[in-house]
């Protein structure tokens, strides 16, 4: 690996801020011997964005709700609803990662990090939507 | 199997596995040496490939040089002929006939090129393919096991800290209330400015002597209540301080 994910996403913060009018965002590297990064966006603090990666790619996670949070009566119309949604929402597409519903979005592991920036801000707005839009299946 | 075949297998079972067991680092280390061995096999082919090609191109030149000198042979055999020298003619047409050998051997080493260069490009072709979807797979394999280990250890160190036992629906309501109150005190504030604004502006007239002025009325009125004051008691007491308010 050429450099690691938070040398190649340095100015991250600086660039996703000013992508989204100059709020204040944080950028936090979790230790552990996966490397993620924690995206902070002042006023959507309880949505985080979540950026790991492996050799090929970069990727960008926003974790929207848990299975148990669904309402069980409503649930298969809830999963078609997300099905029906994923091509249209913008760089990222929804999914679920052992439990937990997700939006995602995916860049080559060399994007630059204005690109990463863009996918961030475009991520947030995505999760903070679909939350609003789809909180009727939640209990 | 191919690879998202596994995925979907493994999705029945305990997700909890799924960063681990998709790519065990054996496979991982088989397929990328595959992928490695594959490309090498790719090179030498194009190399291999380019050096066919070449012969190919150069036993084309040959059987046309070789056609053409039969016609040549030929037409001097005719000449001979005419010249009604047989034994002449006898020795061009064994020429002719070594020439024919010659060319047959050369068609056949042409095919020959040409049957191997399509060889060539099919085995380069199919290892290319192989090359992109050993590529695909550890890709899929790789990306599998980074999601789900990030997200392991981001429930694990949410479970740590407790920070997310507050649910989606509760996290919108906090965000929509954070954005309530700024669109509140933004309203605020430009209410604030109006009134501001405007409280300006009537200090400016009162200033310039428009309007009504409260400054000059407490003024006239405490100049009555003096002359009132000064008529009741002549002797020069201190005047009360006023509370212009």
């Amino acid at each position: 690996m050429p450099a690691t994910l938070l040398q190649q996403l340095r100015h991250l913060d600086t660039l996703t801020a000013a992508l989204m009018g100059g709020v204040s965002v944080q950028l936090q590297p979790m230790t552990g011997e996966v490397p993620v990064l924690q995206v902070s966006i002042e006023g959507r603090e309880e949505l985080p964005i979540f950026i790991t990666c492996s050799d090929a790619q970069i990727i960008c996670l926003c974790y929207l709700w848990t299975d148990d949070e669904v309402r069980p009566e409503r649930r298969a119309e809830m999963m078609e609803t997300m099905l029906d949604l994923s091509p249209s929402v913008p760089l990222s597409a929804f999914g679920r990662v052992g439990g937990r519903f997700v939006l995602v979005g995916a860049l080559s592991r060399s994007a630059r990090p204005e690109d990463v920036a863009h996918e961030i801000a475009v991520l947030s707005d995505n999760a903070l939507d679909a939350l609003d839009a789809l909180a009727e299946f939640l209990r | 199997m191919t690879v998202i075949k596994k995925l979907v297998t493994l999705l029945r079972g305990s997700t909890r596995e799924i960063g681990q067991s998709l790519v065990d680092a054996n496979a991982t280390r088989i397929y990328e040496q595959e992928i490695i061995d594959a490309k090498t096999s790719i090179s030498e082919a194009k190399t291999e490939l380019t050096g066919v090609m070449a012969q190919e191109k150069q036993s084309a030149r040959d059987i046309k040089r070789i056609q053409g000198d039969i016609r040549r042979y030929e037409d001097m055999a005719v000449q001979a002929l005419d010249k009604v020298n047989e034994p002449l003619a006898l020795e061009v047409a064994e020429r002719v006939a070594t020439l024919e050998a010659e060319l047959a051997e050369q068609t056949q080493a042409h095919a020959g090129y040409a049957l191997q260069v399509s060889r060539l490009k099919d085995l380069i072709r199919a290892a290319e393919g192989r090359v992109r979807e050993h590529e695909r797979e550890i890709g899929i394999a790789k990306t599998t096991e980074s999601v789900y280990r990030a997200t392991q250890k981001i429930s694990d160190s949410m479970g740590a800290s407790g920070s997310k036992l507050v649910s989606a629906r509760e996290s919108l309501e906090r965000i929509k209330k954070r954005h309530e109150d700024l669109a509140d005190r933004m309203a605020a504030a430009d209410e604030l400015d109006l009134e501001l604004g405007h409280r300006a502006l009537e200090r400016k007239l009162s200033d310039a002597g428009i309007g009504d002025n409260p400054k000059v009325r407490v003024a006239e009125v405490m100049a009555r209540i003096r002359a009132r004051h000064d008529a009741a008691a002549p002797q020069a007491l201190p005047a009360p301080k006023p509370n212009a308010s």
